[in-house]
């Protein structure tokens, strides 16, 4: 299988805070690949590392073929379209409304008419499950769950290769959840996508996940197929896995 | 994988085959869309070949269903020839919706209706200001009732952050303008040999207007905008609200500190105003006009009444409540996205000054028929 992201000895520090030392882990083409770990252990750090918003102290990362640690300009430019990323509390522009928010990458980056923008971003709407009127609402007027499925439309809107999910099922009612769950699976089946994702959410991580990796004490405890890390003997990952769904 | 698409076409007695290679998406979607526009017109048969495809996104997979749509309704024959399963899934799963556009374009009221609107929502941000000023009245008798629960940790800070951090410029601005005012003067007053007026005419000057109303400015500009951004940023991030539910009101952390620090401090900065506004004008006088600093000083003290300065310094918590109950006023009117931020600071800073300017008409008027 071809990998798709590689991380190779990744070492975070914050000024004399060691986050990471030295993470190492790759995800494959096509799979829906996990970050877990207890809150503060810099699962949303190593997700910001590899969208490029926060830089790290050594190692690599290299995604879709790129060494993003030694990246020019146009290519980080040309690589960021290659992947859609879905913030925590959905990071809409305020002063867009949900449609124009979704279109703005495609008015920026395509040459397509305005109609055909205007099918793609019904198509978007659609398939995160959100009603076509919502579209011409500002994201100061709609619930937390509506912002996170906007924000999914607005990630997928150039049809990306690989998704990076932000904890995407905290805020949504349990059926909701699901839902977003099965989404995941049935747009990986269809865009041939590959995801990662920060979760806390047991049920998603069973349903969904393929792979993972448990980030605990600056270092990955454990890696691999979920029915592996289960079994593991390791403090978190017993009280972790342990709690009733 | 190959990043281009090409588009063979062939077109004889109005059918047209098109057959695709390479990779289909957003990108090169338009070379495809070109390229059937030409032919569109009078077409009788459009075939499709998707067989040299190696992948399909849903932008153009959309694309294709709504062109077969548009077959249908144009009575065109509408043929696709795709042997790969999961193009023919993507194709399956995609299906076209219409938005309706109409509703994205703007329709320009009339000019009445803006007008009407316009007074209303004036109106309605003016009495909520005044609930506001309710507000701060019962906050602050509240404060006298409770003297305990006086923030004076925050006032301090305050106190430091606007007036203290705020002299230098103040000063600087203020000296700079007696500079100007002295040196425009000497100009006329040389012409009439009435050089030693200079003093008469810079004391009342900038005792009684040109300072209170500089550092007016100069806080305005300073401290007005940031109390605006500071509480609209609160707002946003629902700060304030956390707040509330804790019980930490708002009125008595957030805005009475703020208030009461300007209008204590607003005085001392005028009163520095003053000193390097006739500073200034002393520097022009001695330099341009041969006027020494003794004789400056006496001359000033002879003639400028002491209550030219007072007068000056009283307008000081006045202008200061404005510009403090103004910015955090416009903090609190911040909705929940951040282009109001930036709307309301700037009203915040225009209003403010604005206000302060009435004010000072108003204090002119009141002092002239009292005689002061």
């Amino acid at each position: 299988m071809k990998k798709i992201i590689e991380v190779k000895d990744l070492y975070t520090q914050f000024d004399n805070k060691i986050v990471h030392a030295g993470l190492n882990f790759h995800i494959n083409e096509g799979e829906i690949y996990g970050i877990l770990g207890p809150s503060g252990c810099g699962k949303s750090t190593v997700l910001r590392e590899m969208v490029m918003l926060q830089e790290f102290k050594q190692g690599s990362i290299n995604i879709l073929g790129h060494d993003i640690s030694d990246i020019s300009y146009d290519e980080a430019q040309e690589l960021r379209k290659n992947w859609g990323v879905l913030f925590q509390g959905g990071a809409l522009f305020s002063s867009l409304t949900l449609y124009e928010n979704i279109a703005l990458p495609l008015l920026e980056y395509t040459k397509l008419d305005k109609n055909l923008i205007s099918e793609i971003v019904a198509y978007k709407i659609d398939i995160v499950g959100l009603k076509a009127q919502d579209a011409y609402l500002y994201p100061s007027q709609i619930s937390g769950g509506m912002k996170k499925k906007a924000a999914l439309a607005r990630a997928l809107a150039l049809d990306p290769k690989l998704l990076f999910l932000d904890e995407p099922t905290s805020g949504l009612d349990p059926i909701s959840a699901r839902e977003f769950d099965r989404l995941i699976l049935k747009l990986r089946e269809l865009l041939n996508l590959s995801v990662v994702m920060v979760s806390h959410d047991l049920k998603s991580i069973y349903d969904t996940l393929d792979r993972a990796a448990v980030i605990d004490n600056k270092i990955i405890t454990a890696e691999g197929k979920i029915e592996e890390i289960i079994v593991m003997e390791n403090p978190f990952i017993q009280t972790f896995f342990k709690a009733e769904i | 994988m190959s990043k281009e698409l090409s588009c063979q076409s062939s077109f004889s007695s109005n059918q047209l085959e098109l057959s695709l290679a390479g990779t289909l998406n957003l990108y090169t979607l338009v070379t495809f869309q070109n390229e059937i526009e030409k032919y569109l017109v009078n077409l009788t048969t459009l075939h499709l070949n998707l067989d040299g495809l190696l992948s399909l996104d849903t932008a153009s997979a959309i694309y294709i269903n709504s062109l077969k749509q548009l077959c249908d309704d144009k009575k065109i024959d509408f043929l696709l020839t795709c042997k790969d399963e999961k193009l023919l899934k993507t194709l399956d799963t995609v299906h076209v919706m219409h938005l309706d556009l109409e509703m994205l374009v703007y329709k320009e009221p009339s000019f009445l209706y803006k007008l009407g609107e316009n007074f209303v929502l004036r109106m309605k941000k003016f009495s909520e200001f005044l609930h506001f000023f309710g507000q701060i009245s019962y906050g602050f008798f509240y404060l006298l009732k409770h003297l305990k629960s006086f923030r004076y940790k925050e006032v301090f800070f305050e106190i430091n952050e606007n007036a203290i951090k705020a002299f230098a410029i103040v000063a600087v601005t203020s000296f700079l303008v007696g500079v100007v005012t002295a040196y425009q003067s000497s100009v006329q007053l040389k012409i009439y040999g009435a050089n030693i007026f200079i003093v008469d005419m810079l004391g009342i000057s900038i005792f009684r207007e040109l300072a209170p109303l500089l550092t007016a400015i100069v806080i305005a500009g300073r401290s007005g905008s940031s109390f605006t951004a500071q509480i609209g940023a609160m707002k946003i991030t629902e700060e304030l609200d956390a707040m509330h539910t804790m019980g930490f009101d708002p009125m008595r952390f957030l805005v009475l500190p703020r208030i009461i620090a300007l209008m204590l401090m607003m005085p001392l900065l005028i009163f520095v105003s003053d000193i390097a506004g006739v500073l200034g004008g002393m520097l022009v006088a001695k330099l341009d006009l041969g006027i020494s600093v003794s004789l400056f000083l006496d001359r000033l003290n002879e003639v400028v009444a002491a209550k030219h300065f007072f007068v000056g310094i009283a307008k000081g918590p006045f202008f200061a409540f404005l510009i403090a109950s103004i910015g955090i006023f416009r903090g609190l009117m911040v909705r929940d996205d951040t282009q109001s931020i930036g709307t309301n600071t700037t009203k915040s800073v225009v209003e403010s000054i604005f206000s302060v300017i009435v004010c000072d008409a108003v204090f002119s008027i009141i002092f002239t028929n009292l005689g002061i």
